[in-house]
């Protein structure tokens, strides 16, 4: 054993039994539910279906960029898309300030009895998206809301404001758990950081504006890709709100919209929309990543 | 040595959870009000619906839509409870046990795999070890979604589709949890402990099932955790794969059966109450790991 250890220093050489014991099973799952079905889709992608004649069997023939020509000119799947993005836009920053705010409350010395607050704020967080949807669909709802005051004057699942409830429903969900990113993000300052803008004079909001928010911004980062992907991905809120308001239509946001012409079945049109649609998060994701990185360096 | 690692680690982190608060007696009244009122109004916003929930759980068909959402009238929880066991031969037993079964041995499993392929990342150096962390940071930013229908094709070919393993397979898979065991494993287990196991005369996968896996147990239950709501909570891929209703989870289910409301009035009091006892499970166990994967959270996530 001593004598193998010289002769071959690296470890990687004397320990590959258990390299593999350690990472194959991770690649074989990864390659089998992450590659594969990408490749596949990309494969899936680029057939079209063609039948001899009007009632001759369906082939599916090579049809190259077919498809993606067909989802550009996707009318229902680009107003999908849209839909989502104007939901991002104003749903994204709502949610993340909501999460700074009260993560910076909780770690403020203003504020007592923190261990409950930060529960209370995390607890819709074990609520899954389709029990939250049903649940905020029946307090929406006139007939079974308890506030009437609101649901009497204002119709919440009406085509003008049913994207907004949907927006309350997914900030309800979430907040909670941005909120405990970022916080962690603050325990982690150490706190001599604060001592010297003590001395100085400077209160909770000087600390917060100052020195606090500058620290967190990695968080927040991490948190705004992770809620852009969330944002394009939307599917089982608006499903579940199909049955308390004929306004979310069945091309209502990306996903459902594949959803709904992979069941016509058009399989390959619906893959064409997924790669497009993963494209278009990859893509929106990296641009945040290196835009906030950019600033932060110069 | 472990033991003197871990009181270490637990000190800084009670140390980390308090942060002092000598400050506190400068702040003035005005800024206490305020920031406790803002607390507070939030409580509300979170914590109404699930009161509004439990509360109608609690209600007869009659006095669900005829009294006041917010308070209780007669007590039929348990008569509630007992209906909805009944419904349909017990099937919402299934899908609780079916959501159990995906979320509990998927998330256990895939926290084993991720953490050995994250230990590995950080322990030792191969070659293509970057390129595979690469390709695996961008196994993060892959929505679960897009994978959804390729594997729904990709099983329909294997004759799976609408068995327990189209749903347990997919999910033993999570890229965040190798990320989070590298940085995780390269921030709490030395080297020289590995060094000392080697020298005891351990060999490599022991030291990491006895060793590594101790330290990194916050990790470990933070991945499990996230992996475990990731499970529970999704619905596109049991949405697509499963037609048989005895395999369905509970979120599959309450969907289906809230999208049955119009048609059976009688269903939606089943589908409140469903829903309530759907959530109770991870409300529990969150409750109950939280020591654990908050701090998971705080050093291990974000550096």
């Amino acid at each position: 054993m001593a004598v193998d250890n010289a002769v071959r220093p690296s470890r990687a050489v004397r320990h590959r039994g258990a390299l593999a014991v350690f990472l194959v099973p991770f690649a074989v799952l990864f390659t089998l539910f992450y590659l594969v079905p990408i490749l596949y889709a990309v494969y899936q992608s680029l057939l079209t279906v063609e039948r001899e004649g009007t009632f001759g069997p369906a082939v599916q023939v090579f049809g190259g960029l077919t498809q993606y020509i067909q989802v550009f000119q996707n009318e229902p799947f680009w107003a999908s898309i849209g839909r989502v993005l104007l939901f991002g836009v104003v749903q994204v920053p709502i949610m993340l300030g909501l999460a700074l705010i009260l993560a910076l409350l909780l770690d403020s010395p203003l504020v007592r009895g923190t261990k409950f607050f930060r529960l209370a704020f995390f607890a819709p967080y074990a609520v899954p998206a389709v029990i939250a949807a049903i649940m905020w669909g029946f307090l929406y709802s006139p007939n079974l809301s308890p506030f009437t005051a609101v649901t009497s004057n204002v119709d919440l699942l009406s085509a003008e404001t049913v994207l907004w409830s949907i927006a309350n429903v997914v900030t309800w969900v979430y907040v909670g758990y941005n909120m405990l990113i970022i916080y962690s993000a603050l325990l982690s300052i150490p706190q001599e950081i604060y001592e010297a803008a003590r001395l100085d004079g400077a209160g909770q909001f000087r600390i917060a504006w100052a020195i606090k928010i500058p620290l967190v911004v990695p968080a927040l980062v991490l948190t705004g890709i992770f809620s852009i992907i969330g944002t394009l991905q939307l599917l089982a809120e608006p499903q579940v709100f199909q049955s308390f308001s004929s306004a979310v239509t069945s091309t209502f946001t990306p996903n459902l919209t594949i959803y709904s012409t992979a069941s016509i079945p058009n399989i390959s049109l619906a893959a064409a929309m997924s790669v497009v649609l993963a494209l278009a998060t990859f893509i929106l994701s990296f641009t945040v990543l290196k835009l906030t990185q950019r600033r932060a360096t110069s | 040595m472990t033991v003197t690692t871990e009181t270490r680690a637990l000190r800084t982190q009670g140390a980390r959870v308090k942060p002092s608060r000598d400050g506190g007696i400068r702040e003035s009244a005005i800024s206490r009000a305020v920031a406790m009122a803002v607390m507070i109004v939030a409580t509300l916003y979170f914590l109404t619906p699930l009161w509004w929930l439990f509360v109608a759980s609690t209600k007869t068909r009659q006095e669900f839509t005829t009294t006041n959402p917010l308070w209780f009238s007669d007590f039929a929880l348990f008569d509630n409870i007992a209906a909805l066991i009944q419904y349909r031969d017990g099937v919402f037993l299934q899908w609780l046990a079916n959501s159990a079964l995906y979320a509990g041995v998927g998330a256990a499993l895939a926290t084993l795999i991720a953490a050995m392929a994250g230990y590995a990342i950080a322990k030792y150096s191969f070659r293509g070890r970057e390129t595979f962390f690469n390709v695996i940071l961008g196994g993060i930013l892959v929505p679960a979604t897009a994978l959804a229908l390729p594997l729904f094709l990709l099983f329909s070919q294997a004759g799976a589709t609408n068995t327990i393993w189209a749903v347990l397979l997919p999910s033993l898979v999570s890229p965040f949890g190798v990320y989070l065991s590298r940085i995780y494993a390269a921030a709490s287990v030395p080297d020289e402990i590995i060094e000392a196991a080697r020298i005891d005369g351990a060999g490599e996968v022991r030291t990491f099932f006895t060793v590594a896996t101790r330290l990194m147990a916050p990790a470990l239950v933070t991945i499990f955790l996230f992996q475990f709501v990731a499970i529970w909570n999704n619905f596109f891929l049991p949405l697509i794969m499963l037609r048989d209703e005895g395999l369905f989870p509970v979120t599959l289910g309450l969907y289906v059966w809230n999208t049955q409301v119009s048609q059976i009035p009688d269903i939606r009091a089943l589908v409140v109450i469903g829903s309530l006892l759907s959530i109770i499970p991870l409300i529990v166990t969150f409750l109950a790991l939280q020591r654990f994967w908050q701090s998971g959270l705080a050093n291990g996530g974000l550096k």
